[in-house]
């Protein structure tokens, strides 16, 4: 990603991972990328009833250079393919792309030769938000999900080895629920269909609030 | 223009902070969503457990996104998973393709796939977005029991569609849970 490929291994400790991806986690700042419906439901997200500043990523950049979450909210036809990903290589690392909606995710209901099917086809996507479109609680889920991500990446290909010789899945449990307070946190997990924490999903949801339920 | 209009405009942004805060504290608050929200699928049961679904595949065809795949299968005598002649052998929603419309439950003729409020679906795994029958089923409610298993509350399936609600009272199903995800019951 940076300086950390070209440090021996060993030099970065753990430790300075954590400190490194908090800080990359507690500012992202989302490039504009709204592309059709989902891009109000984007801007909702920003304004004041569900305000993403509470999570330091208010500043919807207009150049690709100041930002590091390209969230592509809407319908990417053929046209615009080679325009989103000139965006996402202006973009400067480490960077992160959140296909939100069912037709930057797949191309949902639009199954045609003018549309894309899914933004995975152009640049590497790290979290598929489906709706159509989305209500802003799920892009803040969404949102949530990519945080946990980043909290747990490895830094450079030292740490990554380690982490995949490991085996370490990571957990992304409804954010509801993860981000609860202590004492709502068991009546949340109620309102989860029983699901998603069973079966081919129950590595969604961590196993000490399985327990605790 | 005014001498004080500049003066009035910065009025409106003073008095905003007397005002009651908007902001909905979402991940550490849950604000329930309309009863009805369009959110995830469920595929409901019977009484005593068995499926509603007879595999019909009209939500498939009623799709606009061709987010749905079935495929049926023909209950026997020996595994039964549906009153009637048949039942859904595979069940697939791709949340990557679906819209959440809701005509799919339209076009259900048992009720069996309805809809829950649960919306917290985003993935960074495609392969975990498809959900399968398994992912979809609705849970065992007390007087329930897993299926395979033959028909427990009448001769024919017409027992089933006809008597639904009785039947689930005199099952010991618990009230206001969900046979249905709503509390109708069917006019008879």
């Amino acid at each position: 990603m940076g300086l950390e490929e070209k440090l021996p291994s060993g030099i970065l400790l753990a430790n300075v991972e954590k400190l490194a991806n908090w800080s990359r986690k507690s500012s992202l700042w989302p490039a504009t990328f709204g592309l059709a419906c989902c891009a109000i439901e984007m801007m909702t997200s920003g304004g004041p009833r569900y305000d993403l500043s509470r999570f330091g990523m208010e500043v919807f950049r207009a150049s690709p250079r100041q930002a590091d979450l390209m969230i592509v909210a809407g319908r990417v036809s053929q046209k615009m393919a080679p325009v989103l990903r000139q965006i996402y290589d202006q973009m400067s690392e480490p960077k992160w792309v959140l296909a939100m909606g069912v037709c930057a995710s797949s191309g949902g209901m639009f199954n045609n030769y003018a549309i894309v099917q899914g933004v995975d086809h152009i640049v590497p996507v790290d979290m598929y938000l489906p709706g159509c479109p989305p209500r802003p609680e799920m892009l803040i889920d969404a949102i949530m999900k990519i945080h946990e991500k980043i909290k747990h990446e490895p830094m450079g290909p030292a740490r990554a080895r380690l982490k995949a010789e490991r085996g370490e899945e990571l957990a992304l449990p409804p954010s509801s629920v993860s981000h609860a307070r202590a004492k709502d946190r068991e009546e949340r997990l109620k309102t989860v269909p029983h699901n998603e924490v069973a079966g081919k999903r129950s590595a969604t949801i961590p196993l000490n609030l399985l327990e605790e339920r | 223009m005014g001498m004080f209009d500049p003066l009035k405009g910065f009025g409106v942004t003073f008095s905003t902070m007397f005002k009651k805060v908007v902001t909905e504290q979402y991940p550490e608050d849950y604000y329930p969503t309309a009863p009805r929200y369009h959110g995830r699928h469920q595929l409901n049961r019977h009484p005593d457990g068995l499926e509603k679904c007879v595999g019909c595949e009209l939500c498939a065809w009623a799709c606009p996104a061709d987010a749905i795949f079935v495929e049926g299968g023909d209950n026997t005598e020996e595994a039964r998973y549906s009153p009637g002649e048949r039942y859904g052998l595979d069940y697939q929603i791709n949340y990557l393709r679906c819209i959440g419309c809701g005509l799919c439950i339209e076009a259900c003729p048992t009720r069996s796939l309805t809809m829950v409020n649960f919306y917290e679906l985003a993935d960074d795994d495609r392969q975990k977005l498809i959900y399968t029958k398994e992912d979809l089923m609705a849970p065992l409610l007390p007087g329930m029991e897993q299926p395979p298993h033959p028909m427990r509350l009448g001769e024919s399936e017409q027992d089933y569609y006809v008597h639904g609600p009785e039947l689930a009272r005199g099952r010991g199903v618990p009230s206001g849970e969900t046979v249905e995800t709503s509390v109708e019951e069917a006019i008879q």
